[in-house]
């Protein structure tokens, strides 16, 4: 094993992984389970139709303490953060000067402070952001708290089973709950379309936690290549595929993710890092857009699948971002970069598989609608 | 039944080769999620890269093991790639061809050689 294996960090459920069979890879910076012996398919299959367990514990976890936590996140996101209801969750941008998108998080509002969970991949970075753009706040990184998704229809059955006030919950809202684990920090979320829920829990309670929720007959372990495919049937982006700091939340189709207190004419109008670009783009528009794409054969447009605007075209009008076989679509889908001309729903272009030109047809996402507890 | 260190399988069959995947193979490569086949008639040489097959991870060609010429594919795991996973060395076969030089034939590995090829 070489130098870059030994340089991999392990969650603490590493070893629960190896002893249900997962398949590791490095993910991020962290050896993370791809697969268990269920396999891709069945894992994101079991996943729709019961509920499937993920590690998510490489995600970066922060508290953010100040006089106010919410007024000073706004600096360096484009959300309306105080107008967040107390128990509730939202989803932001960290923005850089450009206007493009430093990563994607999450922010809940827990009363006196903010919950924040970012992208493993991200976490040094927006951490080391944070303390230089936000100096009259605490940023106080949690490393001793592992991070669970438990998603799908039965993901309510099955926790409220170990905490029963899970089942009162609605989408995006936050609890902190004491527990036969301690203390639980729950979410009614994820990234699956599913209904669902993210739960922080004490390293010291995580194994027993995880082992508590795979004993129950509805619940198996699911890995990243099943998260892959279920986000991407939901329409989610991935950081660093689908959005990084070449992309703008106008061209990236996250309009929805930026309230309207913060675009032009709102109260709290701009402010944030890359303000003018984004918000001219609210404005007048982006010149190329992140789409859903059906492909019209079987075979899958993966990511890096050059897009052409007929089957002849020598220009590029655009390049697919993420693509994969959706299990519970049955077929191949991806979503990628158009030139905004070629954007509308129903515009069919080609996209250049093994040097054929192969027609695919801009979608609406999600593929498959989500199925939130709103 | 000889073997190839691409991870194919030859079985002979009346003078055909019948061509596949191992269960090794299969099983690496994850649920199978598309198959594209030669066409039937094609004259093929060895190395040709003449079947792509997609799995959930990544795309990965198949070689032609022989020169020769295409008899029969099979439609079956076109229509439906689950079957590679399902029964790789049986009912999921890929194509037949008639060789035209057998003698790479001698370099295959049997089975015991592949076994210990995978380790």
């Amino acid at each position: 094993m070489g130098a870059a294996q030994d340089n991999l960090k392990r969650t603490g459920l590493y070893d629960l992984h190896l002893e249900l069979g997962a398949k590791m890879v490095p993910f991020a910076g962290y050896e993370m389970p791809v697969q268990y012996p269920l396999g891709v398919m069945k894992e994101h299959l079991h996943t729709r139709n019961a509920a499937g367990l993920f590690d998510v514990s490489h995600m970066g976890q922060v508290i953010l303490r100040g006089e106010k936590p919410a007024q000073s996140l706004e600096r360096i996101v484009p959300q309306s953060v105080m107008a967040l209801a107390e128990g509730r969750q939202r989803y932001g941008l960290f923005t850089n000067d450009d206007g493009g998108i430093l990563d994607d998080l999450m922010i809940a509002n827990r009363g006196d402070h903010l919950f924040l969970v970012v992208n493993a991949g991200c976490k040094e970075a927006d951490i080391a952001h944070m303390r230089a753009h936000l100096t009259d706040c605490e940023v106080e990184v949690i490393d001793d708290r592992a991070l669970l998704a438990l998603q799908g229809p039965a993901a309510e059955t099955a926790l409220s089973r170990l905490v029963p006030s899970a089942k009162d919950m609605k989408f995006m809202d936050v609890a902190v709950t004491g527990s036969d684990f301690g203390e639980l920090w729950i979410s009614r979320s994820g990234y699956t379309g599913e209904d669902g829920y993210e739960v922080s829990v004490r390293d010291a309670h995580a194994e027993n936690f995880a082992r508590a929720l795979l004993a129950m007959e509805e619940v198996e372990p699911i890995g990243l290549g099943a998260r892959d495919s279920l986000r991407l049937e939901a329409g989610l982006c991935l950081y660093g595929n689908d959005i990084d700091t070449t992309t703008t939340p106008v061209e990236a189709a996250l309009e929805w993710a930026v309230q309207k207190v913060r675009k032009t004419g709102g109260e709290r109008e701009g402010g944030f890092p890359g303000a003018e670009r984004i918000l001219a783009e609210f404005d007048n528009g982006a010149s190329r857009r992140r789409v859903g794409l059906l492909p019209e054969g079987r075979a899958p447009m993966r990511a890096g699948t050059v897009l052409f605007a007929t089957a002849d075209a020598d220009e590029p009008i655009g390049e697919v971002t993420s693509g994969a076989f959706g299990p519970s679509i049955e077929r191949p889908m991806s979503m990628g970069y158009v030139a905004i001309d070629y954007a509308a729903t129903g515009t069919q272009i080609f996209g250049d598989v093994r040097g054929k030109r192969q027609p695919v047809v801009v979608a609406d996402m999600p593929f498959r609608p989500a199925t939130y507890k709103r | 039944m000889k073997y190839t260190e691409e991870h194919e399988w030859l079985r002979e069959e009346d003078g055909v080769y019948v061509v596949g995947i191992t269960a090794h193979a299969a099983e690496q490569l994850g649920d199978v999620v598309f198959v594209e086949l030669p066409e039937v008639g094609d004259t093929v040489s060895k190395d040709d890269e003449i079947v792509v097959i997609e799995s959930v991870k990544a795309a990965s060609d198949i070689l032609s093991p022989l020169d020769g010429e295409i008899l029969e594919v099979n439609e079956a795991i076109v229509d439906e790639p689950t079957k590679v996973n399902d029964d790789p060395e049986g009912e999921a076969w890929f194509f037949k061809i008639k060789a035209s030089d057998t003698s790479p034939l001698d370099d295959y590995m049997d089975e015991a050689g592949y076994k210990k090829f995978i380790g």
